[in-house]
């Protein structure tokens, strides 16, 4: 498994004076995705993606073309993400062939700073899945091993990474589904803080638990890539109104530290950093994880950061699981009422009165575990159950969080495993549903208290690689990014 | 423990039409789920208030001003079904 893909910022320099050409690079990603076998996109955008590759040749040295950050980068896009003009899915049945007369926030930065859309990647439906199995579509498969499973939900955009079938990725994450794939096809995910991104143009499954969040193979580009998604934008009232230095036009600004042709002057380290090992977290994952996790962490150690192993006790994961599923379930069976085939979608058979003709249409139109959330989360919200679940699962949220408050109080940043194992085998766990919930248990807790997280590659088990998540405080991305960034130079 | 009837009544609740081998198999994979959701009874959360947004952001209003929206038949392009510019929608009765 080698990606020989140049990196973003290397993308960028090379358009940029002349010795990449652009629709070069895209055609070639192309013919890769072409004779690929992972399944990792859902619709390509290739036409209109050469055209736009052709322009950027042509106008690489206009000052406006100049300053575009991801001059000519390929980005694939996850398919829960609105695009104007392409298709876009999530993964249904329930939205085949829909078109948005719109773009998604960020597909917006993403086009102001020069960057190629290549297609729309495979997930899980409407993002509810740790495999990428529940998708419509067929399953993406794992570029290190074709039998076993990418992760989820954004398990396109990992596989495309991992197998250079772009060259960055967005994804989505709601309660692992950027870092859980990260994890296991063996590339950077970044899970921002609650309300540093835009969700404007996101479909929506869980909106107070997901952020769209960048991926890529290296700590380097996933920054560039989040400094231009974290434009801000006033359409998501959720989006957090951070005062910025120098009138930063978005939340999130790409550091100096990081910049290629650095002075020097600034020594990038860990020196100092604090780093919270949650016993919890480490308690019942996979021995190979265990023994590269904390040698990844005592790396970080040698090179200058203090490590403690912590135990944060009030957060027993299994009420964090149980917190999570409930509210999650209960925003989608809200969020997904508006799949009716009225306005957009599937409008199977003859229609009927109105509530039969919907019901017939959602039951046609959706898979198994989406209506399996949307009952559940519809059962969680109903009278006489509305406090024992969906309120009873807000409240043990408020300690879910301040448990994490509290251990970023002493800690700068929380090490830990993203996913307990590596990638499972097809079909392993999929008839089981609950098992599947509890693949996700070190990443769901990071959401409920909406802090930010990212999982680099750390290690490798029988062939297959292994994550390393790293949390962080509200909106202090930039400690995660510096720890992964050393890490990765290690 | 959730029961074959109460399913077919939430998914009537919630406007989607399971077939009788999807009830039979909710009916089991249901109720462990809600077994495992109930560890929450466990916790005693009488003084904990409940967090709806993980960074506290509430009732954030913008300035109304008017600004150009997508045209009708944009709106409409992706409707399966419409007549004379309007989304057509099944009968009501």
């Amino acid at each position: 498994m080698k990606n020989d893909n140049l990196s973003a910022q290397e993308v960028v320099e090379r358009i940029k004076s002349g010795d990449v050409s652009c629709e070069d690079l895209v055609c070639r990603i192309y013919e890769r995705i072409e004779r690929s076998e992972l399944n990792a996109f859902v619709t390509l955008n290739r036409e209109n993606a050469v055209e736009k590759a052709r322009e950027v040749d042509k106008k690489r040295n206009e000052e406006e073309y100049k300053r575009k950050k991801l001059l000519g980068v390929p980005v694939a896009i996850k398919d829960s993400i609105s695009t104007k003009g392409i298709q876009t899915t999530c993964a249904s049945k329930i939205l085949e062939g829909y078109v948005p007369p719109y773009d998604a926030a960020v597909i917006e930065a993403l086009k102001r700073e020069g960057a190629i859309l290549i297609g729309k990647t495979n997930m899980d439906e409407f993002c509810m899945g740790t495999s990428t199995e529940t998708s419509y579509y067929g399953p993406t498969r794992n570029p290190y091993d074709l039998s076993r499973v990418p992760g989820g939900s954004s398990g396109g955009s990992a596989a495309a990474i991992a197998a250079g079938e772009t060259v960055l990725a967005l994804g989505s994450d709601t309660g692992g589904s950027i870092r859980c794939p990260a994890s296991f096809c063996g590339v950077v995910g970044l899970k921002p803080t609650y309300g540093l991104v835009s969700r404007y143009g996101l479909i929506a499954y869980a909106n107070s638990l997901e952020q769209i969040g960048p991926m890529a193979s290296n700590v380097t580009d996933t920054a560039l890539l989040l400094d231009v998604i974290s434009a801000k934008d006033e359409r998501d009232t959720t989006q957090a109104k951070l005062k910025l230095k120098n009138n930063a036009s978005a939340n999130y600004c790409f550091p100096g530290w990081m910049n290629a042709e650095r002075t020097g002057s600034e020594e990038i380290n860990v020196k100092g950093m604090r780093i919270g090992v949650p016993k919890e977290f480490i308690e019942g994952v996979s021995p190979a994880v265990e023994k590269s996790v904390w040698n990844a962490v005592h790396k970080l150690e040698d090179s200058g950061a203090s490590v403690d192993e912590i135990s944060m006790r009030g957060l027993n994961l299994k009420y964090a699981l149980a917190s999570y599923y409930i509210i999650a379930m209960s925003e989608a069976s809200s969020n997904l009422a508006r799949f009716d085939g009225l306005r957009y979608g599937l409008r199977a058979g003859r229609d009927e009165d109105w509530h039969t003709t919907f019901s017939r249409i959602r039951g046609k139109g959706f898979g198994e575990e989406v209506k399996r959330r949307i009952i559940l989360g519809t059962y969680a919200l109903s009278a006489g159950y509305y406090g024992r679940y969906y309120l009873k699962a807000l409240k043990v949220r408020t300690r879910i969080k301040a448990e994490f408050e509290d251990a970023l109080k002493k800690h700068d940043i929380l090490a830990m495993p993203t996913m307990p194992f590596v990638a499972f085998e097809l079909g392993e766990r999929i008839k089981d549903p609950l098992s599947l919930y509890l693949a996700d248990v070190n990443t769901v807790p990071v959401n409920l208290a909406g802090v930010p997280s990212l999982s680099i590659p750390c290690g490798f088990s029988n062939g297959l690689p292994i994550g390393l998540q790293l949390v962080g405080k509200h909106f202090e991305e930039d400690t995660i990014l510096r720890a992964a960034f050393v890490f990765e130079q290690l | 423990m959730l029961r074959k009837e109460e399913i077919e009544h939430i998914g009537w609740l919630a406007r989607i039409e399971l077939s009788e081998a999807e009830k039979e198999l909710f009916e089991k994979q249901l109720s462990s789920i809600l077994d495992y959701f109930a560890v929450l009874d466990e916790l005693d959360t009488e003084d904990v208030a409940p967090t709806y947004n993980a960074i506290g952001i509430k009732d954030v209003v913008r300035k109304d001003e008017p600004k150009e929206g997508l045209s009708q038949s944009e709106v409409l392009r992706n409707a399966p079904k419409k007549e004379k510019g309007y989304f057509k929608s099944p009968r009501m009765l």
